[in-house]
């Protein structure tokens, strides 16, 4: 961020250079079918996006893994604040956290299908239940770096809960959360396209699927670039604008 | 009137005993001075009167449910995501224009939309110490007003506090380590090892 920015603007237009470059290499040395170059891909993204082909899958994803965000950083930050806060809690539930935390992804998507049938709901069920134990164990961590003296403060002074929420406990749990979010939505959009790829008739994996079936290399290519591009702009759009807010005063 | 009965029995850390028949009595107003040693109980016994610390045997009345506590800790505790005025209208109940006199108050005028990292030290303990005082509380404490600030600060800290305190009553425990400092303030001084053992003096 201190760096002069013209600097930082032409690394970053260097690399995004050679890496295109390495792609029209690779894609020169081998057939179309193998590994398509750039102007195929973009014209396959071009005719899918004029159907509405694109947008209807990237749509139906984004909201997939909107939902299973706000669903487990809902309950994760309550799970992590109560395990961070409560010791006999934290004791009780830790067990339950590395299990959770070291249970395939897979294997819960498989569970969730087997046990409500190829739905939306055992589809962000399993989503949410595979992001859960990771935004706990940030909350919780964050909860445990909360200052003891601020909290003394909030109670000679009589703040309400409310207020010590608000005011006390959220503001210093801000860096944790933005993490939690920020890995969330990571882990999140990967694991909805294979709960997608499993067993869902729309959405971007479910369309990544049906091209591996016919050898489409640059349909799924184009879809993967696309949604790239989405969830970039979900990153620089959103969490990183939301992150800065939050973290204002520090700066002061 | 008394104002406080505080009478400890003991209060242990572990294997350690800090306070023990410890009984003190504050009169409506009286500004008492605390001093003894490091580590001989003093901010201990501010947090037991604060009703922060609870895991003591004895009695202090009223509780610290029936009276209201304005406490003036060593570090000046000021949530540093809000602003001055922000601080005292949610710790002290009060509204941006009452806000503002206490800020004019203590020679901080138009400071208010300010964050406490951008204050002083000696400015941020001088904010503290107005949102103490503007709770209206029945008992002001006040943990080493002085501490860590240069001689020049202190000097005006201390004549802040006399002129506050002249301006609104209150009655006042403040410790300090500095007898000097004490005696320009209290009322009464008291050293806290003599208040231990069997003969206490009041």
């Amino acid at each position: 961020m201190s760096r002069p920015p013209t600097t930082g603007r032409l690394v970053w237009i260097l690399s995004l250079g050679s890496l295109l470059l390495l792609w029209v290499a690779a894609a020169a040395l081998t057939d179309p079918l193998t590994l398509p170059g750039p102007v195929q891909v973009l014209g396959v993204m071009g005719r899918e996006a004029a159907d509405g082909e694109l947008f209807h899958h990237l749509a139906v994803t984004l909201y997939r893994v909107a939902l299973a965000f706000v669903l487990a950083m809902s309950l994760g930050i309550m799970i992590g604040l109560w395990m961070g806060l409560n010791r006999s809690a934290d004791r009780f539930l830790d067990l339950w956290l590395v299990f959770f935390l070291n249970l395939p992804a897979l294997v819960v998507m498989i569970l969730a299908y087997v046990w409500l049938g190829l739905t939306e709901v055992a589809a962000i069920l399993a989503v949410t239940v595979n992001k859960v134990p990771n935004v706990v164990v940030t909350v919780r961590e964050g909860a445990r770096a909360l200052d003891p003296k601020l909290a003394e403060m909030a109670r000679v002074f009589r703040f309400t809960r409310w207020q010590t929420l608000c005011h006390v406990i959220l503001p210093q749990m801000a860096p944790f959360l933005a993490a939690a979010a920020r890995s969330g939505i990571a882990l999140i959009w990967k694991i909805v396209l294979v709960v997608e790829l499993l067993g869902r008739g729309s959405g971007v994996g479910f369309k990544l699927h049906l091209h591996f079936q016919l050898f489409e290399i640059d349909a799924i290519l184009a879809y993967a670039l696309a949604f790239i591009a989405v969830m970039q702009i979900v990153e620089w759009g959103i969490l990183r604008p939301l992150e800065q807010r939050a973290n204002r005063w520090r700066h002061a | 009137m008394t104002a406080l009965d505080i009478h400890v029995r003991a209060k242990r850390f572990g294997e350690d005993t800090v306070l023990q028949d410890l009984e003190l009595k504050v009169a409506d107003g009286e500004v008492v001075a605390i001093t003894g040693r490091s580590g001989v109980g003093k901010t201990t016994l501010l947090n037991i009167i604060a009703g922060l610390d609870t895991a003591f045997e004895g009695t202090v009345s009223p509780g610290p449910a029936d009276r209201r506590v304005g406490y003036v800790f060593q570090e000046p505790r000021l949530l540093p995501w809000r602003t001055v005025t922000e601080n005292l209208c949610l710790a002290s109940r009060i509204g941006p224009a009452e806000a503002e006199r206490w800020l004019r108050d203590i020679g901080l005028a138009g400071e208010g939309q300010k964050l406490p990292g951008q204050l002083s030290l000696g400015m941020q303990r001088r904010v503290a110490v107005a949102r103490a005082l503007a709770l209206r509380p029945a008992v002001l404490l006040l943990d080493e007003p002085f501490a860590s600030l240069d001689v020049e600060t202190a000097v005006e800290m201390r004549a802040l506090l006399q002129r506050l305190l002249a301006a609104h009553p209150t009655t006042t425990l403040l410790v300090t380590h500095d007898a000097a400092e004490a005696a320009e303030l209290a009322t009464r001084n008291i050293v806290l090892d003599s208040l231990q053992g069997p003969s206490p003096t009041v």
